[in-house]
């Protein structure tokens, strides 16, 4: 008797570990996925559905949730000039950091795939302004781009050509701007395209050189071809973060606020005036999905155009990031 | 690189170091690209370097010295009173450890799930496995910085405004950082290596702890670090959700900005003091910074 149950209960034992193992094999990829998804749902999807919710209403920041306004917010900001100068603002220093920081780029990457001497010297100088947080360049350049007495206007009058109004006109505002986002990322993207130009097989510069193309076609014809991904993914990435541009112009001027006539204002900078200054959140929120609604359409049409532009022969797709680049070595 | 000199370099640890003379048939650069180089260099460090000069001058410097000088004598006594001094409100030792203790715990937890849902997707079979790694990708695009209204609200509701959790939450996990881990297992991890675990009897999580984890060490230490930088340089969130007390370095800087506004040497000390412990950081680490970015397209 003993014996039987003994044995019976090894039995069980060994299904219930079965059991336990399979389990193991069976849930464990989720549990080691759901960390992830919960901690994304509650910090990254929630706050964003929710920020929908909040711009419907009306809401103070000590008041909190008050009456359902329907789209009484987004008429509101729509109706206000600040809106559209926000969003100009945020549009022309997107396209001045974007355009001359991506040839920029492309021309530091092809010199750096030359055969270069102290390669690692070279890499990590280009790459060393990544490292200044934003607030610290902001600073610096609102400094030395001082409309009175900062040493760029000096140096302009010291050679005889006019004092640029760097703080007080737009577009030299936004041109300053613009200058720190390239000054930080310009060297990191550079880095990127040189990656991926290490992966285009040498033999096609060498057919090209044996039919005689010289260096700039071989640049136009081999080299940029071959980065369209790599491009696009640039490109599309700096439209995201681009288009937040929040950090560089609250920093322009002590104040804060985007210049005395909003030259600098930019949609976050415009949430956060909405939302912390004038503590009307309903209207900060439905500027966020504004702005929300406009990178989807700017980065749809960046898509777009970087494709159609870097498809000179668009037939030999090559993926050149990370991994490939290791397998191609 | 086949499997098995993967496997070789997980049980010999890292290889001897590799001088590939992959420039054989490259370009000379040439006088033109030396200069261009140098050009960039020197627009790279010069801002750097012009700030450091009026940080160890006086509150003059900035109107009499021209473009390009050597440092003054005083950028300790400058650092020495933007630190000690009694009517700033925020303290730089504290907000210096503010940032690293955020920027440690942040780079730990992302790369802790990181490597663990990168695991689980490269590596094990499940269904609806490729279905979410394709929405872990997607929320890539999503511009979660625009959710600050909400955010804020619940971080006024669970009473965390001014307290460093309130920073160090919403930066947990990174869907970038799914993403790298899930490229980088795939081709650094052997399945046999996972299978013999297995047959050994390990568990699961056992597994994932002696086989993957070890395995994922070179990309592990890349992520932390681009996300070590990129937590320490944020400046939006915190600077909404902190306090003079709770401030990370980049606000405590702005609001030395706003309140020393007549001695730039004082403002531009405060610049240096915040640049420096990243710039050791680069030092230390920078030949990695370029190496995980040439491999992994980080963007941060």
């Amino acid at each position: 008797m003993t014996i039987k149950t003994d044995a019976d209960r090894q039995v069980r034992l060994i299904a219930f570990r079965q059991t336990i193992s399979r389990w193991d094999v069976k849930f464990s990829p989720y549990l080691y996925i759901s960390p992830f998804f919960i901690l994304f749902a509650i910090t990254g999807l929630f706050p964003l559905l929710y920020t929908a919710f909040v711009s419907v209403h009306d809401w103070s920041i000590i008041g909190g949730q008050g009456d359902f306004v329907g789209a009484e917010n987004y008429e509101f900001v729509i109706g206000r000039t600040d809106f559209w100068v926000a969003l100009r603002n945020t549009f022309s220093i997107f396209v001045l950091s974007s355009i001359p920081q991506v040839i920029l780029a492309l021309i530091i990457a092809a010199v750096l795939d030359t055969n270069i001497r102290a390669k690692t010297f070279w890499r990590m100088g280009v790459l060393l302004p990544y490292v200044v947080t934003p607030v610290a360049i902001a600073l610096i350049f609102s400094t030395m781009f001082a409309d009175q007495t900062g040493i760029v206007n000096r140096f302009l009058t010291s050679i005889g050509i006019d004092a640029v109004p760097w703080h007080a006109q737009p577009l030299p505002a936004h041109f300053v701007i613009s200058t720190m986002v390239n000054f930080r990322w310009t060297g990191y993207n550079a880095l990127i395209f040189l990656a991926a130009m290490q992966a285009i097989p040498r033999d096609y510069y060498e057919a090209a050189m044996i039919d005689g193309a010289g260096r700039l076609r071989r640049f136009f014809s081999i080299t940029i071809p071959q980065l369209r991904p790599t491009i696009i993914f640039v490109v599309v990435t700096s439209t995201i973060g681009g288009l937040q541009i929040f950090d560089e112009p609250r920093l322009y001027d002590v104040y804060g606020r985007g210049g005395a006539d909003q030259q600098w204002l930019t949609l976050t900078m415009y949430i956060y005036e909405l939302g912390w200054t004038q503590q009307n959140f309903g209207r900060a929120a439905a500027v966020a999905w504004l702005l929300f609604l406009v990178i989807v359409i700017f980065g749809a049409i960046n898509l777009i155009l970087t494709q159609a532009i870097a498809s000179g022969d668009g037939t030999k797709r090559k993926r050149t990031r990370n991994s490939k680049v290791k397998v191609a070595k | 690189m086949s499997i098995l000199s993967k496997e070789a370099e997980l049980l010999a640890g890292p290889p001897p170091k590799q001088r590939k003379a992959r420039g054989q048939n490259l370009q000379n650069p040439g006088w033109l690209g030396y200069t261009v180089l140098t050009i960039v260099m020197a627009a790279a460090v010069y801002p750097i370097y012009w700030a450091f000069m009026i940080a160890s001058g006086d509150a003059q410097t900035i109107v009499t010295r021209p473009f390009l000088t050597l440092p003054g004598p005083n950028f300790g006594e400058n650092v020495q009173r933007v630190i000690n001094s009694p009517t700033l409100p925020v303290s730089f030792w504290t907000s210096t450890l503010n940032s690293i203790v955020v920027s440690t715990v942040v780079a730990v937890s992302v790369v802790f799930f990181s490597t663990l849902a990168g695991y689980a997707f490269s590596k094990l079979r499940f269904k609806g496995s490729s279905g979410l790694l394709y929405f872990v990708i997607a929320t890539l695009a999503v511009p979660t910085q625009l959710a600050v209204v909400p955010l804020y609200i619940v971080m006024v509701n669970l009473q965390l405004t001014g307290n460093l959790l309130a920073v160090i939450l919403p930066a947990v996990v990174s869907a970038f950082g799914v993403f790298w881990m899930t490229q980088y297992l795939r081709q650094a991890l052997p399945y046999e290596l996972i299978e013999a675990a297995r047959v050994d009897g390990a568990s699961m999580i056992r597994t994932f702890w002696s086989i993957a984890l070890p395995a994922a060490r070179p990309a592990a230490a890349m992520l932390a670090l681009f996300i070590f930088i990129q937590t320490w340089t944020n400046y939006f969130w915190p600077y909404i959700v902190l306090d003079n007390d709770s401030a990370t370095l980049p606000v405590a800087l702005s609001t030395l900005a706003n309140n020393y506004f007549d001695d730039y040497s004082l403002i531009f000390s405060g610049i240096i003091v915040s640049i420096i412990p990243l710039f050791i950081l680069f030092l230390v680490t920078g030949r990695q910074l370029v190496k995980g970015i040439m491999e992994g397209a980080v963007k941060g």
